[in-house]
């Protein structure tokens, strides 16, 4: 199973990025080969629906789990669609994040915010 | 003649020069293209005309014909597409309509449906012509309803048009002003100010619109950086409105200065006179 995490930076000690459609990189983690890939986020400069794009992008690498600190409604809806578990990560570089994961420690993420354009409206 | 008021930021007196200048003017037209939050009726109160719902298109797939190519999803500019588990998602509020997605299917998967986004109203208040657009919370954005607006007959009429333009130097104000003679700029006596006021400078030179700024809660002997920077780039500067309390309250109660008070009501005539003696082949008198 792979598990993605937006990152700041193309290292397992990188924190884990605040915002997951505009994270400049995602680290894919492959659990059963344990390798770890980082790929770039070409959303992270689009000038709207970063979100949407993003969830593509993790669905199209073959992600079955996101570890993500927050996550806006249209990526959820993306992600839900693909049914892409979501976890909430906890503030700590993004290797013990896996450890985490691994260990079971983090909880499903529940709270979706509803984006940053709409300011909550509807 | 058509005339524009427009700043960078919200609060500078768009509303307050626009509504005053239709005031005074004999049959003139208030078109509110403050789409966003339009409050110019709040000041006429008009009597309704009519009423107009305002749609776009958004595609929807159909998925007998759709492949899965994603053209349509590698095409959107504004991410609006996912094709997630052999079935395209397709976000409404992201949607710009702007028909792409259609055009680059190549099997004819995608169609076009429409959707209200807001509606325009149409009122009479005294002999003033009130235009209202209003965009419902949460779209992408306004334009569609600013053209509806902007195709009103009588703006061919040669009436005297004053259009209220949203804040800011984004597409819904270029669409406002597109069709204008003329641009008032009305600006604070802050920096912040001063640095929204550039944002809209550079927009009515790029459209290369005639324009001229007025100087609104202007406070005698105090330093006015809007009217340096006017100063220093050569703008001309149409007048001052002073700051001025007891037009703050009348205007804030949704008074118009102009028609409440002669005072003001000489103010803004001979505003609009300044303003008018700018315009490009404006010949007629219109005060």
């Amino acid at each position: 199973m792979k598990i993605v995490i937006p990152v700041d930076e193309k290292t397992l000690d990188s924190g884990v990025c605040a915002s997951f459609g505009r994270a400049p990189y995602f680290l894919i983690y492959d659990m059963e080969t344990k390798e770890n890939n980082f790929i770039d986020n070409p959303a992270a400069k689009s000038t709207g629906g970063a979100g949407i794009k993003a969830a593509q992008l993790i669905i199209d690498n073959g992600a079955k789990a996101l570890l993500t600190p927050r996550l806006g409604q249209n990526a959820a809806e993306v992600l839900e669609a693909a049914e892409i578990k979501l976890y909430k990560s906890i503030d700590a570089p993004a290797g013990k994040n896996i450890e985490a994961f691994v260990a079971g420690e983090l909880p499903v993420l529940k709270e979706i915010h509803a984006g940053f354009h709409r300011h909550g409206g509807r | 003649m058509k005339i524009a008021v427009l700043s960078g930021k919200g609060g500078t007196g768009k509303t307050l020069v626009a509504v005053n200048f239709a005031a005074v003017s004999k049959g003139s037209v208030y078109m509110d293209c403050d789409v966003e939050e339009p409050n110019g009726h709040l000041f006429f109160k008009p009597v309704e005309i009519l009423e107009e719902e305002i749609s776009v298109k958004i595609p929807q797939a159909d998925s007998e014909l759709c492949d899965g190519c994603r053209r349509c999803v590698d095409f959107c500019n504004f991410n609006a597409l996912a094709y997630i588990k052999d079935k395209l998602i397709v976000f409404d509020d992201v949607c710009h309509s702007c028909g792409g997605c259609v055009l680059v299917c190549p099997n004819g998967a995608l169609t076009e449906r429409d959707k209200v986004i807001g509606k325009v109203k149409k009122g009479g208040s005294g002999d003033v012509t009130v235009w209202t657009g209003i965009l419902n919370t949460g779209e992408a954005t306004g334009v569609p309803i600013i053209n509806r607006l902007l195709a009103a007959e009588e703006l061919r009429s040669g009436t005297p048009v004053f259009i209220d333009c949203p804040p800011g130097s984004a597409c819904i104000v270029m669409e406002s002003i597109k069709d204008a003679d003329y641009c008032v700029l009305v600006a604070e006596p802050t920096l912040f100010g001063v640095h929204n006021l550039n944002m809209v400078y550079e927009l009515v030179n790029l459209f290369g619109k005639p324009f001229g700024v007025i100087l609104n809660k202007c406070l005698e002997g105090e330093e006015n950086p809007a009217e340096k920077f006017c100063l220093e780039k050569d703008i001309k500067i149409l007048g001052r409105i002073p700051f001025d309390s007891e037009l703050g309250l009348l205007n804030s109660n949704g008074h118009i200065a102009a028609i409440e008070d002669e005072k003001y009501g000489k103010m803004f005539s001979s505003l609009l006179e300044e303003v008018i003696k700018e315009v490009p082949n404006e010949t007629t008198a219109y005060s």
